[in-house]
């Protein structure tokens, strides 16, 4: 699987010169309180879906299954083009690195579009936060991921500035490395909206 | 270019995963539509976490990290929830 053509690069060892494990420990470490801040939503989620079941399943039936399916196709895909852009700087590959960082930019930009389609067309049906606790959460959810996702498409951009100026390179390629295991982090977070909200409600 | 294939395949699983998650979720199986989901959607984060992050080459104590947080979510979502699924 890994056939490393280059030694610094998944080595079997699992030692990256590039990204120092306190890097990775501190990452690891905020993507804990990330969890758990996601984590209380998943248990209110899972609470109240088991109060109120039938409530949750009329629902949900009002969400958009393809678009949440498309929207999950572009997430995973942004995760794709962000693995791969490590990949290029670990190789020293520039250009495929600032090519795959705004491939994620632009995912990220389209997976909001979607999700201000979703939303609009919510509000238009006179859906809201507060109409039932099944919206209540499905907005606050949706849209603390948005906020994620925000936040992230922030940094990539400045991630795309630094590379511009080779202040990222092979031999300084911690910021990629630590971004995108947040971005990895925000798509998983979405794995698992995207079966609770949309299809099982 | 031979180490990128290795994330191509992962993502054409991931999508095959979302397609037949999307599926089983218009077939009635009652309760199980949700295991089948939830199942579904733990391979997806398994296999996320696996190659996009990096965890198969990690250090066991960055691999601690990643998963000592699940076991507090765990604990966090049994405490709560025993009450409500066994009423």
């Amino acid at each position: 699987m890994a056939s490393t053509t280059d030694k610094h690069n998944e080595a079997p060892s699992g030692a990256h010169k590039e990204a120092p494990v306190s890097a990775r420990l501190g990452i690891w470490t905020f993507l804990a309180t990330e969890l758990l801040l996601f984590g209380g939503l998943f248990t209110a989620y899972a609470q109240f879906r088991g109060m109120y079941p039938e409530l949750f399943h009329l629902q949900h039936l009002k969400l958009s299954r393809p678009l949440g399916a498309l929207n999950t196709v572009v997430l995973l895909t942004s995760s794709l083009t962000m693995a791969v852009a490590i990949g290029a700087v670990r190789r020293a590959r520039q250009k495929t690195m600032n090519l795959c960082l705004m491939l994620t930019l632009a995912l990220a930009g389209v997976f909001l579009v979607i999700k201000y389609i979703e939303w609009s067309h919510d509000f238009a049906e006179g859906i809201f936060p507060k109409t039932n606790i099944f919206w209540g959460l499905y907005f606050v959810m949706t849209g603390l991921h948005g906020l994620h996702v925000v936040g992230g498409m922030a940094v990539l951009a400045a991630l795309i500035v630094l590379a511009r100026k080779d202040r990222i390179n092979a031999e300084h390629s911690a910021p990629v490395e630590v971004f995108g295991l947040y971005w990895h982090f925000v798509d998983l977070i979405w794995i698992y909206l995207f079966p609770l909200l949309y299809l099982i409600g | 270019m031979a180490a990128y294939k290795t994330y191509i395949f992962v993502w054409v699983s991931l999508l095959v995963l979302t397609v037949v998650t999307v599926l089983v979720s218009y077939v009635n199986l009652g309760l199980w539509n949700a295991g089948a989901a939830l199942t579904i959607a733990s391979v997806k984060a398994g296999l996320v976490a696996y190659y996009f992050m990096h965890l198969r080459h990690e250090t066991k104590l960055v691999v601690a990290f990643a998963i000592f947080p699940l076991l507090v979510l765990a604990l966090i979502l049994f405490g709560t929830l025993i009450d409500v699924y066994t009423r």
